[in-house]
C-alpha cells in the first residue's frame, strides 16, 4: 500500500491511495519542524471516531429493536418481559442483520464513493466528514427503506448538502439531516405513517389489500402517530414509560433508546467532544414548550375534541423519551460544523432547538415528528446567532473600555486629563 | 451566415448560454420555480415569453425617441401588459387547460424582470431589428432554461413527459416502477426548481471558468 501510495504521489488518483494508506496504516509524514503548529491528537479523525463509539450501543440496540418489534407484532408484547429471554435474542438480532446492516453498508458504500469522486477531481485529501454522517443516516430512517432511495438521498445530501459549499467543514445543513429531510419530501410514503416503522408492515399491508388470506397485518403506529390521532388510551396500554427510555417502541432504526443515547451523550460531554451546552439548553428548551402546552390544556384552552388535544396534554418530559428528539439533540444538534460557535450562541441555538422541535410535533398535522426539521432550521439560523453574539460582545467591550480610566505612569496630572477626555 | 451579420447573431446566440439570463443574470427565477413542474407548461411559458418579448422590444425601440425619459416605466408597462393580455386571451381560447395550470403566472410575466431588463437595457438605445433579435435571443435563452428544468421534474416527479408516462405505469407497476422504482415527491415542489437551476448553474461555471464571478 505504501509502495503505491508513493507511486501515485502527485498523479490525479493520489487522494484515492492517500486516504486508504492511513485508513489502513498511521501516516509515516509529520509536520515539519519549522514553523508553528499545535500537535494535538486530537484530529478530525479521532473527533469522529469518538462519536462513532457514542453511537455504537445505539446501532447494537436498534439492530435486537428491529427483530423485537417484528415478532411482537406478529406475536404480540411479550408478558412478563425479559431481557435475555424476548430482546437479546438471536432471532431479534438476525431481523436486525439483514434489515440494518444493508443500510448502513449502502450509507457508507455511496456517501464514500461520492466523497473519494470528489477528493480525486478536485485534487483535495479525502475528508472524513463522512464517517460520523455514514453511521448517522441508517439510524434515522425507517427499517424498510428501499436501498436505492437511500443511496439517491445519499447521494443528494452529500453533494448538495456538502460539495458544493466546499467539502468536510463548510457545509451550512448538516448532511444526515439533509438526506432524511431529502427522503422525507421525496418519498413521504416511505417516511411516516402507521406502516413504516416496523419491518414487514407494508408488504403485509400491500398483501392483505391484494385479497392474501392467512397473514395478519402489522400495525407500527409510533407513539407521536397514536397521540397525533388523540389516541392516547391506545397508546399507554400498549407501550409504559419506562419501554419508551429504554427504547423498546417502534420508530426510526436507532432513535428510540433514550437510555443509550443519554450514556452517549454523557460520553461525549465528558470527551469534550459534543458541547454541552447545546444539549443542555436544548432539553430545557423542549421542557419549557412542553410546560406550555401543559398548561394551555390545565386552564382548558383546548378541549379533548381539539385536533392537538392528544399530544398538548402529553406530559412534557415524556417529549423528550418518544420520538427522534433525544437522538437528535445528542448527535445532531451538537455537529460542531453547522451549530453556533459561541457559548452564548450555543445556549440560543440549543434552546430553539428544543422549543421549535416541540412545537412542530403538536402543532403541524404532517409532521408528526418535527426534530429534523428544527435542526435544519436553525443550522440556518447559527451564524446569525453568532454574528449578534459576537456584535453585542463587541459593543460591551467597547462601552466598558470608554469607560475605563487609564493611569498613565509618569504624572497623575495627565490621567486626569485622559479620564476627562474618556469620560 | 447570410441574414445575420456575425453582431447579430451574437445577440440570439449569447443569452442562449454565455449571457443566460436566468444562469448568469439571475433574472426571471420566481417564474422558472414556479410553472416548471411540467414540460409542457415550461414550453407555453417559454414561448409566450418570446413573443413578449419579442414583440415588446420592438415596439419600445421604434418608441425610443419619443417617450419621455421620466415616464418610461409606465410605458413599458403598458406594452408588456398589452401583450400579456394578448397571450392570456389566446391561451384562454385555445389552451384553456393549460391557462388554468400556468394560472396567475401568465399574468405575472408583467413582471418577469427579465422583460422589463431588456426594454430598459437594450431596446430604448437599439434600433427594432437588433432589439427583436435581442428580445428573441434573450427568450430563448429563458425557455431553454426552463425546458431543462421542466424535462427533469416532470421526469423525476411524475415519471412522464409532456404528459406521457415514459417510465411506465406506477399504479399498475409497469415499467421501471416493476422494479420498485417511485416518483420523486421532492421535484413536484417549487424547491427542487431552485435545486435544478444551481446544478445547471454549477455545469455551466465549471465548463466555463471565465463565468465564474471573482469575489
Amino acid at each position: 500500500m505504501h509502495e503505491l501510495k508513493m507511486k501515485y504521489q502527485g498523479k490525479k488518483m493520489a487522494p484515492a491511495f492517500n486516504a486508504f494508506h492511513t485508513f489502513l496504516f498511521a501516516p509515516n509524514e509529520t509536520t515539519h519542524a519549522g514553523g508553528t503548529h499545535v500537535k494535538s491528537a486530537d484530529d478530525l479523525k479521532r473527533t469522529m471516531n469518538t462519536v462513532i463509539m457514542a453511537l455504537v450501543p445505539v446501532l447494537l440496540f436498534s439492530m435486537f429493536n428491529a427483530g423485537y418489534q417484528h415478532f411482537s407484532a406478529i406475536n404480540g408484547f411479550p408478558e412478563n418481559f425479559s431481557l435475555t429471554e424476548h430482546f437479546l435474542t438471536w432471532d431479534n438480532f438476525w431481523i436486525g442483520i439483514i434489515k440494518v446492516l444493508p443500510l448502513l453498508a449502502v450509507s457508507y458504500g455511496v456517501g464514500l464513493l461520492v466523497e473519494f469522486i470528489f477528493a480525486v477531481i478536485k485534487g483535495h485529501e479525502v475528508e472524513e466528514g463522512y464517517l460520523v454522517t455514514g453511521i448517522l443516516v441508517p439510524l434515522i430512517v425507517p427499517i424498510d427503506t428501499p436501498l436505492w432511495m437511500l443511496a439517491v438521498a445519499v447521494v443528494f445530501g452529500v453533494v448538495i448538502g456538502k460539495e458544493v459549499f466546499g467539502g468536510t467543514g463548510m457545509n451550512i445543513l448538516n448532511p444526515a439531516l439533509t438526506i432524511r429531510a431529502f427522503l422525507f419530501f421525496a418519498y413521504p410514503t416511505w417516511m411516516s405513517g402507521d406502516k413504516v416503522w416496523v419491518h414487514e408492515a407494508r408488504e403485509r399491508a400491500d398483501q392483505i389489500a391484494e385479497g392474501a388470506t392467512g397473514v395478519d397485518a402489522i400495525s407500527g403506529e409510533t407513539i407521536l402517530g397514536y397521540l397525533a390521532q388523540n389516541n392516547e388510551a391506545a397508546m399507554s396500554a400498549k407501550y409504559s414509560v419506562a419501554d419508551m427510555f429504554y427504547g423498546f417502541i417502534p420508530g426510526s432504526v436507532g432513535e428510540t433508546p433514550t437510555l443509550l443515547i443519554l450514556l452517549g451523550g454523557l460520553f461525549l460531554i465528558f470527551t469534550k467532544i459534543a458541547s454541552w451546552r447545546i444539549m443542555v439548553s436544548a432539553v430545557i428548551g423542549s421542557l419549557v414548550m412542553g410546560l406550555i402546552f401543559n398548561q394551555v390544556v390545565a386552564l382548558e384552552w383546548v378541549t379533548e375534541s381539539s385536533g392537538f388535544y392528544g399530544l398538548m396534554s402529553f406530559d412534557y418530559w415524556k417529549h423528550l423519551i418518544v420520538g427522534g428528539l433525544a437522538f437528535g439533540i445528542v448527535y445532531m444538534a451538537t455537529d460542531p460544523v453547522t451549530g453556533a460557535q459561541t457559548n452564548r450562541g450555543k445556549w440560543i441555538y440549543g434552546f430553539l432547538i428544543g422549543f421549535i422541535s416541540v412545537m412542530i410535533r403538536v402543532f403541524n398535522p404532517a409532521y408528526p415528528e418535527g426534530v429534523f426539521l428544527a435542526i435544519l432550521l436553525m443550522n440556518v439560523f447559527a451564524p446569525t446567532i453568532d454574528h449578534y453574539v459576537i456584535r453585542g460582545n463587541v459593543k460591551r467591550r467597547l462601552k466598558r473600555l470608554s469607560n475605563a480610566t487609564i493611569l498613565p505612569k509618569d504624572s497623575d496630572s495627565k490621567a486626569q486629563e485622559l479620564q476627562a477626555e474618556t469620560v | 451566415m447570410g441574414l445575420l451579420t456575425k453582431k447579430d447573431a451574437s445577440l440570439i446566440l449569447d443569452p442562449l448560454a454565455d449571457n443566460n439570463p436566468i444562469t448568469i443574470q439571475v433574472l426571471g427565477i420566481c417564474s422558472a420555480l414556479a410553472i416548471t413542474a411540467e414540460l409542457e407548461a415550461s414550453i407555453v411559458m417559454a414561448i409566450a415569453v418570446i413573443f413578449v418579448l419579442g414583440v415588446g422590444n420592438v415596439v419600445i425601440s421604434l418608441m425610443r425617441n419619443i417617450i419621455p425619459s421620466k415616464i418610461r416605466i409606465i410605458v413599458q408597462l403598458i406594452v408588456v401588459a398589452t401583450l400579456v393580455i394578448v397571450v392570456d386571451q389566446v391561451l384562454k381560447a385555445y389552451a384553456y387547460q393549460l391557462s388554468k395550470t400556468l394560472g396567475a403566472f401568465v399574468g405575472l410575466i408583467i413582471t418577469n424582470c427579465i422583460i422589463m431588463g431588456r426594454f430598459e437595457a437594450f431596446a430604448l438605445g437599439n434600433g427594432p431589428w437588433k432589439s427583436f433579435l435581442d428580445g428573441i435571443g434573450n427568450a430563448l435563452g429563458y425557455g431553454v432554461i426552463l425546458i431543462i428544468v421542466g424535462f427533469f421534474r416532470e421526469l423525476l416527479g411524475s415519471g412522464t413527459l409532456l404528459g406521457f408516462p415514459v417510465l411506465g405505469d406506477p399504479i399498475a407497476k409497469t415499467g421501471l416502477y416493476a422494479f420498485g422504482y417511485e416518483n420523486n415527491g421532492f421535484m413536484i415542489i417549487p424547491p427542487a426548481a431552485l435545486i435544478v437551476v444551481g446544478i445547471i448553474i454549477w455545469v455551466q461555471r465549471s465548463k466555463n471558468p471565465a463565468l465564474v464571478e471573482e469575489n
